[in-house]
Protein backbone atom coordinates (compact mmCIF):
# COMPACT_ATOMS: atom_id res chain seq x y z
CA UNK A 1 0.00 0.00 0.00
CA UNK A 2 1.35 3.26 -1.17
CA UNK A 3 1.39 5.34 2.32
CA UNK A 4 0.52 8.80 0.38
CA UNK A 5 -2.34 7.27 -0.72
CA UNK A 6 -4.16 7.21 2.84
CA UNK A 7 -6.68 9.33 3.67
CA UNK A 8 -7.41 10.12 7.53
CA UNK A 9 -11.52 10.24 8.92
CA UNK A 10 -11.07 13.70 9.87
CA UNK A 11 -9.93 15.08 5.86
CA UNK A 12 -13.15 12.37 4.63
CA UNK A 13 -15.30 14.52 7.50
CA UNK A 14 -14.50 17.56 5.87
CA UNK A 15 -15.11 15.87 2.32
CA UNK A 16 -18.88 15.51 2.95
CA UNK A 17 -19.38 19.17 3.07
CA UNK A 18 -16.87 19.72 0.68
CA UNK A 19 -18.39 21.82 -2.20
CA UNK A 20 -16.61 21.67 -5.84
CA UNK A 21 -15.86 25.09 -8.01
CA UNK A 22 -19.03 24.11 -10.03
CA UNK A 23 -21.79 23.85 -7.10
CA UNK A 24 -19.95 27.13 -5.28
CA UNK A 25 -20.59 29.01 -8.10
CA UNK A 26 -24.04 28.15 -8.41
CA UNK A 27 -24.71 28.89 -4.50
CA UNK A 28 -23.29 32.03 -5.14
CA UNK A 29 -25.46 32.84 -7.94
CA UNK A 30 -28.91 32.40 -6.49
CA UNK A 31 -27.49 34.53 -3.65
CA UNK A 32 -26.76 37.51 -5.47
CA UNK A 33 -30.29 36.82 -7.32
CA UNK A 34 -31.84 37.05 -4.23
CA UNK A 35 -29.88 39.93 -3.09
CA UNK A 36 -30.51 41.92 -6.28
CA UNK A 37 -34.50 40.35 -6.47
CA UNK A 38 -35.00 41.91 -2.77
CA UNK A 39 -32.62 45.26 -3.78
CA UNK A 40 -34.91 46.16 -6.70
CA UNK A 41 -38.34 44.51 -5.53
CA UNK A 42 -37.55 46.73 -2.37
CA UNK A 43 -36.17 49.96 -4.01
CA UNK A 44 -39.43 50.24 -6.20
CA UNK A 45 -42.08 48.79 -2.93
CA UNK A 46 -40.75 51.28 -0.47
CA UNK A 47 -42.40 54.89 -0.51
CA UNK A 48 -40.58 57.87 -0.10
CA UNK A 49 -42.81 58.83 2.36
CA UNK A 50 -40.41 56.06 4.73
CA UNK A 51 -37.44 58.19 4.43
CA UNK A 52 -39.22 61.41 5.28
CA UNK A 53 -37.55 63.63 8.25
CA UNK A 54 -39.25 62.81 11.32
CA UNK A 55 -37.39 64.60 14.17
CA UNK A 56 -39.22 62.72 17.15
CA UNK A 57 -37.25 59.80 16.15
CA UNK A 58 -33.25 60.96 15.42
CA UNK A 59 -30.29 59.18 15.80
CA UNK A 60 -31.62 55.83 17.25
CA UNK A 61 -29.44 53.15 16.92
CA UNK A 62 -30.17 49.86 15.41
CA UNK A 63 -33.69 48.08 16.61
CA UNK A 64 -36.29 45.76 15.38
CA UNK A 65 -38.22 48.92 13.70
CA UNK A 66 -35.18 50.39 12.66
CA UNK A 67 -33.00 47.64 11.57
CA UNK A 68 -30.13 50.06 10.62
CA UNK A 69 -31.23 53.08 12.72
CA UNK A 70 -32.23 55.96 11.91
CA UNK A 71 -30.04 59.11 11.00
CA UNK A 72 -29.74 63.03 12.46
CA UNK A 73 -33.09 64.09 10.44
CA UNK A 74 -35.44 60.77 11.92
CA UNK A 75 -35.02 59.06 8.75
CA UNK A 76 -35.12 55.46 8.55
CA UNK A 77 -31.40 54.14 7.36
CA UNK A 78 -32.61 50.43 6.08
CA UNK A 79 -35.01 52.07 3.53
CA UNK A 80 -31.96 55.07 2.48
CA UNK A 81 -29.82 52.16 2.14
CA UNK A 82 -31.62 50.00 0.01
CA UNK A 83 -32.62 52.70 -2.45
CA UNK A 84 -29.45 53.37 -2.93
CA UNK A 85 -28.42 50.40 -3.86
CA UNK A 86 -31.13 49.90 -5.76
CA UNK A 87 -29.45 53.40 -7.76
CA UNK A 88 -25.89 51.66 -7.61
CA UNK A 89 -27.01 48.52 -9.53
CA UNK A 90 -28.74 50.90 -12.04
CA UNK A 91 -25.98 53.12 -12.79
CA UNK A 92 -23.61 50.50 -12.52
CA UNK A 93 -25.39 47.69 -14.91
CA UNK A 94 -26.02 50.96 -17.72
CA UNK A 95 -22.27 51.69 -16.83
CA UNK A 96 -21.15 48.26 -17.16
CA UNK A 97 -23.08 47.56 -20.43
CA UNK A 98 -21.94 50.47 -22.09
CA UNK A 99 -18.26 50.02 -21.17
CA UNK A 100 -18.62 46.18 -22.16
CA UNK A 101 -20.18 47.53 -25.36
CA UNK A 102 -16.96 50.02 -26.31
CA UNK A 103 -14.73 47.23 -25.35
CA UNK A 104 -16.07 44.86 -28.04
CA UNK A 105 -16.21 47.78 -31.15
CA UNK A 106 -13.07 49.01 -30.19
CA UNK A 107 -11.37 45.56 -30.15
CA UNK A 108 -13.13 44.39 -32.74
CA UNK A 109 -12.19 47.23 -34.94
CA UNK A 110 -8.49 47.39 -33.73
CA UNK A 111 -8.29 43.73 -34.62
CA UNK A 112 -9.81 43.92 -38.05
CA UNK A 113 -9.71 47.17 -39.34
CA UNK A 114 -6.05 46.95 -40.64
CA UNK A 115 -2.44 48.81 -39.33
CA UNK A 116 -3.74 52.13 -38.58
CA UNK A 117 -6.58 51.57 -36.85
CA UNK A 118 -5.22 49.10 -34.65
CA UNK A 119 -2.00 51.42 -33.85
CA UNK A 120 -4.51 53.72 -32.66
CA UNK A 121 -6.48 51.58 -30.41
CA UNK A 122 -3.73 50.45 -28.88
CA UNK A 123 -2.55 53.89 -28.49
CA UNK A 124 -5.45 55.00 -26.77
CA UNK A 125 -6.03 52.21 -24.46
CA UNK A 126 -2.38 52.49 -23.25
CA UNK A 127 -3.29 56.21 -22.68
CA UNK A 128 -6.39 55.05 -20.23
CA UNK A 129 -4.79 52.68 -18.44
CA UNK A 130 -1.71 54.67 -17.81
CA UNK A 131 -3.93 57.44 -16.02
CA UNK A 132 -5.88 55.39 -12.86
CA UNK A 133 -9.63 55.21 -13.33
CA UNK A 134 -10.61 57.47 -10.64
CA UNK A 135 -9.12 60.49 -12.50
CA UNK A 136 -10.53 60.25 -15.81
CA UNK A 137 -13.80 59.50 -14.21
CA UNK A 138 -13.33 62.49 -11.94
CA UNK A 139 -12.34 64.96 -15.07
CA UNK A 140 -14.78 63.44 -17.45
CA UNK A 141 -17.85 63.60 -14.82
CA UNK A 142 -16.79 67.27 -13.53
CA UNK A 143 -16.82 68.20 -16.94
CA UNK A 144 -20.40 67.06 -17.94
CA UNK A 145 -21.66 68.81 -15.22
CA UNK A 146 -21.82 65.99 -12.90
CA UNK A 147 -25.32 64.28 -11.64
CA UNK A 148 -26.75 60.88 -13.10
CA UNK A 149 -25.74 61.59 -17.11
CA UNK A 150 -22.39 62.59 -16.22
CA UNK A 151 -21.65 60.01 -13.89
CA UNK A 152 -23.02 56.90 -16.10
CA UNK A 153 -21.08 58.58 -19.27
CA UNK A 154 -18.19 58.89 -17.12
CA UNK A 155 -18.27 55.37 -15.57
CA UNK A 156 -18.92 54.39 -19.13
CA UNK A 157 -16.43 55.62 -21.20
CA UNK A 158 -13.41 54.82 -17.69
CA UNK A 159 -13.51 50.85 -17.96
CA UNK A 160 -13.52 49.50 -21.14
CA UNK A 161 -9.61 49.54 -21.65
CA UNK A 162 -8.49 46.07 -20.52
CA UNK A 163 -11.66 44.37 -21.69
CA UNK A 164 -10.79 45.74 -24.85
CA UNK A 165 -7.68 44.62 -25.00
CA UNK A 166 -8.53 41.45 -24.21
CA UNK A 167 -11.17 40.97 -26.91
CA UNK A 168 -8.29 42.61 -29.78
CA UNK A 169 -5.98 39.65 -28.70
CA UNK A 170 -8.85 36.81 -29.22
CA UNK A 171 -10.03 38.25 -32.01
CA UNK A 172 -6.63 38.60 -33.85
CA UNK A 173 -6.17 34.47 -32.71
CA UNK A 174 -9.70 33.39 -33.89
CA UNK A 175 -9.21 35.72 -37.17
CA UNK A 176 -5.87 33.70 -37.88
CA UNK A 177 -7.44 30.42 -37.73
CA UNK A 178 -8.00 28.51 -40.22
CA UNK A 179 -11.80 27.92 -40.46
CA UNK A 180 -11.82 31.58 -40.88
CA UNK A 181 -8.82 31.92 -43.47
CA UNK A 182 -11.25 29.13 -45.48
CA UNK A 183 -14.21 30.96 -45.13
CA UNK A 184 -12.71 34.08 -46.58
CA UNK A 185 -12.19 31.73 -49.61
CA UNK A 186 -15.50 30.45 -49.70
CA UNK A 187 -16.32 34.16 -50.74
CA UNK A 188 -18.10 35.33 -47.38
CA UNK A 189 -17.95 39.10 -46.60
CA UNK A 190 -15.68 39.91 -43.21
CA UNK A 191 -18.86 41.07 -41.72
CA UNK A 192 -20.24 37.41 -42.00
CA UNK A 193 -17.08 36.34 -40.84
CA UNK A 194 -17.37 38.80 -38.03
CA UNK A 195 -20.73 37.92 -36.64
CA UNK A 196 -20.81 33.73 -37.83
CA UNK A 197 -17.55 32.85 -36.46
CA UNK A 198 -15.90 35.09 -34.27
CA UNK A 199 -18.76 37.02 -31.90
CA UNK A 200 -19.62 33.70 -30.36
CA UNK A 201 -15.99 32.57 -29.85
CA UNK A 202 -16.37 36.43 -27.34
CA UNK A 203 -19.28 35.27 -25.80
CA UNK A 204 -17.74 34.32 -22.89
CA UNK A 205 -15.20 36.73 -22.59
CA UNK A 206 -17.83 39.63 -22.46
CA UNK A 207 -19.65 37.94 -20.23
CA UNK A 208 -16.80 37.34 -17.69
CA UNK A 209 -15.45 41.28 -18.56
CA UNK A 210 -19.11 42.40 -17.44
CA UNK A 211 -19.46 40.13 -14.41
CA UNK A 212 -15.71 41.78 -13.38
CA UNK A 213 -16.26 45.18 -14.38
CA UNK A 214 -20.01 45.43 -12.41
CA UNK A 215 -18.51 45.77 -9.11
CA UNK A 216 -16.01 47.99 -9.92
CA UNK A 217 -18.10 50.08 -11.95
CA UNK A 218 -20.29 50.08 -8.42
CA UNK A 219 -17.03 50.74 -6.35
CA UNK A 220 -16.31 53.76 -8.51
CA UNK A 221 -19.75 55.26 -8.43
CA UNK A 222 -19.83 55.49 -4.61
CA UNK A 223 -16.14 56.82 -4.64
CA UNK A 224 -16.80 59.49 -6.86
CA UNK A 225 -20.03 60.50 -5.33
CA UNK A 226 -18.43 60.30 -1.74
CA UNK A 227 -16.07 62.82 -3.12
CA UNK A 228 -18.73 65.11 -3.63
CA UNK A 229 -18.08 64.77 -8.11
CA UNK A 230 -21.13 62.72 -8.61
CA UNK A 231 -24.72 62.17 -8.27
CA UNK A 232 -26.31 65.52 -6.61
CA UNK A 233 -26.75 65.25 -2.71
CA UNK A 234 -30.93 64.87 -3.10
CA UNK A 235 -30.18 61.33 -4.35
CA UNK A 236 -30.02 58.52 -1.86
CA UNK A 237 -27.02 57.16 -3.67
CA UNK A 238 -24.75 55.14 -0.76
CA UNK A 239 -22.25 57.50 -1.75
CA UNK A 240 -23.87 60.65 -0.58
CA UNK A 241 -24.69 58.54 2.30
CA UNK A 242 -21.25 57.62 3.75
CA UNK A 243 -20.07 60.81 2.69
CA UNK A 244 -23.10 62.39 5.07
CA UNK A 245 -22.23 60.03 8.38
CA UNK A 246 -18.70 60.50 8.22
CA UNK A 247 -19.43 63.95 10.18
CA UNK A 248 -21.68 61.97 12.37
CA UNK A 249 -18.91 58.75 12.96
CA UNK A 250 -17.14 61.05 16.38
CA UNK A 251 -20.25 61.61 18.16
CA UNK A 252 -20.27 57.69 17.99
CA UNK A 253 -23.33 57.09 15.81
CA UNK A 254 -21.45 54.18 13.65
CA UNK A 255 -24.72 52.77 12.08
CA UNK A 256 -25.06 55.56 9.70
CA UNK A 257 -21.67 54.41 7.56
CA UNK A 258 -21.27 50.50 8.92
CA UNK A 259 -24.83 49.25 7.35
CA UNK A 260 -24.52 50.95 4.34
CA UNK A 261 -20.87 50.34 3.61
CA UNK A 262 -21.56 46.86 4.61
CA UNK A 263 -24.13 46.19 2.15
CA UNK A 264 -22.03 47.49 -0.77
CA UNK A 265 -19.51 45.28 0.31
CA UNK A 266 -21.26 42.33 0.12
CA UNK A 267 -22.85 43.12 -3.50
CA UNK A 268 -19.52 43.76 -4.90
CA UNK A 269 -17.99 40.74 -3.60
CA UNK A 270 -20.46 38.97 -4.52
CA UNK A 271 -20.44 39.54 -8.09
CA UNK A 272 -16.70 39.64 -8.09
CA UNK A 273 -16.78 36.11 -6.87
CA UNK A 274 -18.95 34.98 -9.36
CA UNK A 275 -17.12 36.66 -11.93
CA UNK A 276 -13.70 34.98 -10.73
CA UNK A 277 -15.40 31.32 -11.03
CA UNK A 278 -16.99 31.80 -14.30
CA UNK A 279 -12.97 32.82 -15.12
CA UNK A 280 -11.49 29.49 -13.88
CA UNK A 281 -14.64 27.33 -15.10
CA UNK A 282 -14.36 28.55 -18.42
CA UNK A 283 -10.29 28.98 -18.53
CA UNK A 284 -9.64 25.17 -20.18
CA UNK A 285 -6.21 25.24 -18.30
CA UNK A 286 -7.35 26.19 -14.82
CA UNK A 287 -10.85 24.25 -14.81
CA UNK A 288 -9.67 21.28 -13.11
CA UNK A 289 -8.54 23.85 -9.85
CA UNK A 290 -10.16 23.62 -6.61
CA UNK B 1 -10.00 26.20 -67.74
CA UNK B 2 -6.47 25.89 -67.19
CA UNK B 3 -4.36 26.85 -63.90
CA UNK B 4 -1.28 28.65 -64.78
CA UNK B 5 1.22 30.07 -62.24
CA UNK B 6 4.22 32.07 -64.18
CA UNK B 7 7.22 33.18 -62.61
CA UNK B 8 6.14 33.02 -59.06
CA UNK B 9 8.14 33.77 -56.29
CA UNK B 10 7.89 34.21 -52.75
CA UNK B 11 9.24 35.04 -49.46
CA UNK B 12 8.19 35.69 -45.93
CA UNK B 13 9.21 39.51 -44.89
CA UNK B 14 12.53 40.25 -45.47
CA UNK B 15 13.91 36.78 -45.42
CA UNK B 16 15.65 34.73 -48.14
CA UNK B 17 13.14 33.87 -51.01
CA UNK B 18 11.29 30.54 -50.32
CA UNK B 19 11.28 29.76 -54.64
CA UNK B 20 11.46 32.17 -57.43
CA UNK B 21 10.88 32.10 -61.16
CA UNK B 22 8.74 29.19 -60.23
CA UNK B 23 6.21 27.80 -63.50
CA UNK B 24 3.23 25.56 -63.02
CA UNK B 25 0.09 24.54 -64.98
CA UNK B 26 -2.70 22.12 -64.55
CA UNK B 27 -5.00 21.23 -67.27
CA UNK B 28 -8.41 20.84 -66.28
CA UNK B 29 -9.47 16.82 -65.27
CA UNK B 30 -5.42 16.49 -64.54
CA UNK B 31 -4.15 15.10 -61.77
CA UNK B 32 -0.42 16.49 -60.94
CA UNK B 33 1.87 15.70 -57.77
CA UNK B 34 3.64 17.75 -56.42
CA UNK B 35 6.64 16.86 -53.90
CA UNK B 36 9.82 18.21 -52.54
CA UNK B 37 11.41 17.71 -49.12
CA UNK B 38 10.28 19.86 -45.85
CA UNK B 39 10.29 23.39 -45.62
CA UNK B 40 10.44 24.03 -49.22
CA UNK B 41 7.45 25.81 -49.81
CA UNK B 42 4.79 23.48 -50.81
CA UNK B 43 2.84 24.36 -48.34
CA UNK B 44 3.01 28.23 -49.27
CA UNK B 45 3.15 27.72 -52.88
CA UNK B 46 -0.41 25.81 -52.36
CA UNK B 47 -1.75 28.41 -50.19
CA UNK B 48 -0.41 31.15 -53.24
CA UNK B 49 -2.26 29.28 -56.17
CA UNK B 50 -5.70 29.32 -53.48
CA UNK B 51 -5.14 32.80 -53.07
CA UNK B 52 -4.67 32.76 -49.22
CA UNK B 53 -1.41 34.77 -50.48
CA UNK B 54 -0.19 37.00 -52.67
CA UNK B 55 2.97 35.77 -54.83
CA UNK B 56 5.44 38.57 -54.32
CA UNK B 57 6.50 37.87 -58.12
CA UNK B 58 4.26 36.51 -60.84
CA UNK B 59 0.81 35.89 -61.41
CA UNK B 60 -2.21 33.11 -60.86
CA UNK B 61 -4.15 32.85 -64.01
CA UNK B 62 -7.21 30.67 -64.76
CA UNK B 63 -7.63 30.56 -68.76
CA UNK B 64 -5.44 33.42 -69.10
CA UNK B 65 -7.45 35.78 -66.48
CA UNK B 66 -6.39 36.33 -63.42
CA UNK B 67 -8.75 34.94 -60.38
CA UNK B 68 -10.95 37.10 -58.95
CA UNK B 69 -10.30 38.07 -55.50
CA UNK B 70 -14.18 38.28 -54.35
CA UNK B 71 -16.83 35.57 -54.02
CA UNK B 72 -15.88 32.26 -54.14
CA UNK B 73 -12.47 30.76 -55.59
CA UNK B 74 -12.13 28.73 -58.03
CA UNK B 75 -9.08 26.47 -56.78
CA UNK B 76 -10.06 25.14 -53.41
CA UNK B 77 -7.27 24.26 -50.51
CA UNK B 78 -7.69 21.13 -48.20
CA UNK B 79 -5.83 21.24 -45.11
CA UNK B 80 -3.57 18.92 -43.37
CA UNK B 81 -5.35 19.29 -40.11
CA UNK B 82 -9.12 19.17 -40.56
CA UNK B 83 -9.90 19.72 -36.79
CA UNK B 84 -8.25 22.94 -37.20
CA UNK B 85 -10.48 23.71 -40.17
CA UNK B 86 -13.80 23.43 -38.71
CA UNK B 87 -15.26 26.42 -36.30
CA UNK B 88 -15.48 24.26 -32.81
CA UNK B 89 -18.73 25.94 -32.13
CA UNK B 90 -20.51 24.75 -35.53
CA UNK B 91 -22.16 21.58 -35.57
CA UNK B 92 -21.51 19.85 -38.86
CA UNK B 93 -24.53 20.97 -40.59
CA UNK B 94 -23.58 24.47 -40.53
CA UNK B 95 -20.16 23.78 -41.50
CA UNK B 96 -21.41 22.30 -44.89
CA UNK B 97 -23.26 24.74 -45.52
CA UNK B 98 -20.56 27.64 -45.30
CA UNK B 99 -20.06 26.83 -49.25
CA UNK B 100 -23.21 25.79 -51.18
CA UNK B 101 -24.65 23.13 -49.52
CA UNK B 102 -23.30 20.00 -51.46
CA UNK B 103 -26.15 17.35 -52.59
CA UNK B 104 -26.82 14.05 -50.51
CA UNK B 105 -24.92 12.25 -53.55
CA UNK B 106 -21.38 13.84 -52.70
CA UNK B 107 -22.54 12.97 -49.17
CA UNK B 108 -22.99 9.27 -49.60
CA UNK B 109 -20.25 9.03 -52.00
CA UNK B 110 -17.61 10.46 -49.38
CA UNK B 111 -19.30 8.27 -46.54
CA UNK B 112 -20.71 11.64 -44.31
CA UNK B 113 -23.82 9.24 -42.39
CA UNK B 114 -26.90 12.00 -41.86
CA UNK B 115 -26.54 11.15 -38.03
CA UNK B 116 -22.92 13.25 -38.18
CA UNK B 117 -24.49 16.48 -39.26
CA UNK B 118 -26.48 17.17 -35.79
CA UNK B 119 -23.32 16.69 -33.81
CA UNK B 120 -20.34 19.19 -32.94
CA UNK B 121 -16.69 18.81 -34.59
CA UNK B 122 -15.18 17.25 -31.22
CA UNK B 123 -17.22 14.18 -31.52
CA UNK B 124 -16.19 13.38 -34.67
CA UNK B 125 -12.79 11.45 -35.68
CA UNK B 126 -10.06 13.03 -37.88
CA UNK B 127 -10.81 11.01 -40.54
CA UNK B 128 -14.97 11.85 -40.35
CA UNK B 129 -13.90 15.57 -40.22
CA UNK B 130 -11.74 15.20 -43.42
CA UNK B 131 -14.90 13.99 -45.13
CA UNK B 132 -17.05 16.86 -44.56
CA UNK B 133 -13.98 19.69 -45.16
CA UNK B 134 -13.65 17.17 -48.51
CA UNK B 135 -17.38 17.66 -48.96
CA UNK B 136 -17.54 21.56 -47.99
CA UNK B 137 -14.94 22.31 -50.72
CA UNK B 138 -16.34 20.24 -53.92
CA UNK B 139 -20.18 21.50 -52.17
CA UNK B 140 -19.80 24.50 -54.91
CA UNK B 141 -18.19 23.10 -57.50
CA UNK B 142 -14.36 24.49 -57.59
CA UNK B 143 -12.21 23.96 -61.11
CA UNK B 144 -9.52 22.92 -58.81
CA UNK B 145 -8.75 21.43 -55.69
CA UNK B 146 -5.59 21.10 -53.74
CA UNK B 147 -4.77 18.38 -51.60
CA UNK B 148 -2.41 19.60 -49.02
CA UNK B 149 -1.41 16.27 -47.18
CA UNK B 150 -4.95 15.51 -47.28
CA UNK B 151 -4.98 12.25 -45.95
CA UNK B 152 -1.53 11.84 -44.29
CA UNK B 153 -2.95 11.63 -40.79
CA UNK B 154 -5.75 9.07 -41.94
CA UNK B 155 -5.47 5.37 -41.64
CA UNK B 156 -5.06 3.09 -45.05
CA UNK B 157 -9.15 2.48 -44.78
CA UNK B 158 -10.03 5.59 -44.63
CA UNK B 159 -7.34 7.23 -47.22
CA UNK B 160 -8.55 4.64 -50.00
CA UNK B 161 -12.34 5.82 -49.32
CA UNK B 162 -11.97 9.51 -49.99
CA UNK B 163 -9.32 9.24 -52.61
CA UNK B 164 -11.95 7.21 -54.59
CA UNK B 165 -14.31 9.41 -54.09
CA UNK B 166 -12.71 12.73 -55.26
CA UNK B 167 -11.28 10.82 -58.00
CA UNK B 168 -14.60 10.03 -58.67
CA UNK B 169 -16.26 13.42 -58.84
CA UNK B 170 -12.93 14.93 -60.58
CA UNK B 171 -13.44 12.83 -63.64
CA UNK B 172 -17.18 13.41 -63.38
CA UNK B 173 -16.67 17.44 -63.40
CA UNK B 174 -13.38 17.37 -65.12
CA UNK B 175 -11.75 18.89 -62.22
CA UNK B 176 -7.90 19.10 -61.78
CA UNK B 177 -6.90 18.13 -58.60
CA UNK B 178 -2.89 19.26 -57.33
CA UNK B 179 -1.87 16.12 -54.68
CA UNK B 180 0.84 17.33 -52.60
CA UNK B 181 2.37 13.77 -50.35
CA UNK B 182 5.15 12.69 -48.80
CA UNK B 183 4.43 8.82 -49.90
CA UNK B 184 5.55 8.23 -53.41
CA UNK B 185 3.39 5.02 -53.50
CA UNK B 186 0.56 6.94 -53.59
CA UNK B 187 1.45 9.86 -56.27
CA UNK B 188 2.81 6.71 -58.06
CA UNK B 189 -1.03 5.27 -57.79
CA UNK B 190 -2.80 8.60 -57.89
CA UNK B 191 -1.35 11.10 -60.39
CA UNK B 192 -0.75 11.54 -64.05
CA UNK B 193 2.98 13.34 -63.67
CA UNK B 194 4.55 14.03 -60.64
CA UNK B 195 6.40 17.27 -60.53
CA UNK B 196 9.34 18.39 -57.83
CA UNK B 197 9.28 21.86 -56.03
CA UNK B 198 13.01 22.26 -56.57
CA UNK B 199 13.36 21.43 -60.35
CA UNK B 200 10.81 23.69 -61.75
Amino acid sequence: MIPGLKIGTKEEKVKRFYLNRRQKTLLTIVVATIILLSVVVGGAMLDQERIATNLNERNLPPSLKHLFGTDWLGRDMFTRTIMGLSLSMGVGLIGAIGSTSIALVLGMVSATMGKMADRLITWLIDLFLSVPHLVTLILIAFTLGGGFKGIVIGLMLTHWPSLARVIRAEVMQIRSAEYVQISQQMGKSSWWIAVHHIFPHLIPQLLIGFMLMFPHVILHEAAVTFLGLGLSPHEPAIGIILSESMKYLSSGMWWLAFFPGLCLLIIVRTFETIGENFRMLIDPTRANEK
Amino acid sequence: MQLEAKNIGFRYGDGPWLFQGVNFTVKPGEIVGLTAPSGRGKTTFCRILAGYEKPLEGSITIEGLPVPTRGFHPVQLIFQHPEKAVNPRWKMEKVLSEGEKPDPELLDLLGIEQEWLTRWPNELSGGELQRFCVARALGSNPHFLIADEMTTMLDAITQAQIWYAVLEIAKKRKMGIIIVSHEEKLMQRLCHRVVELKSF
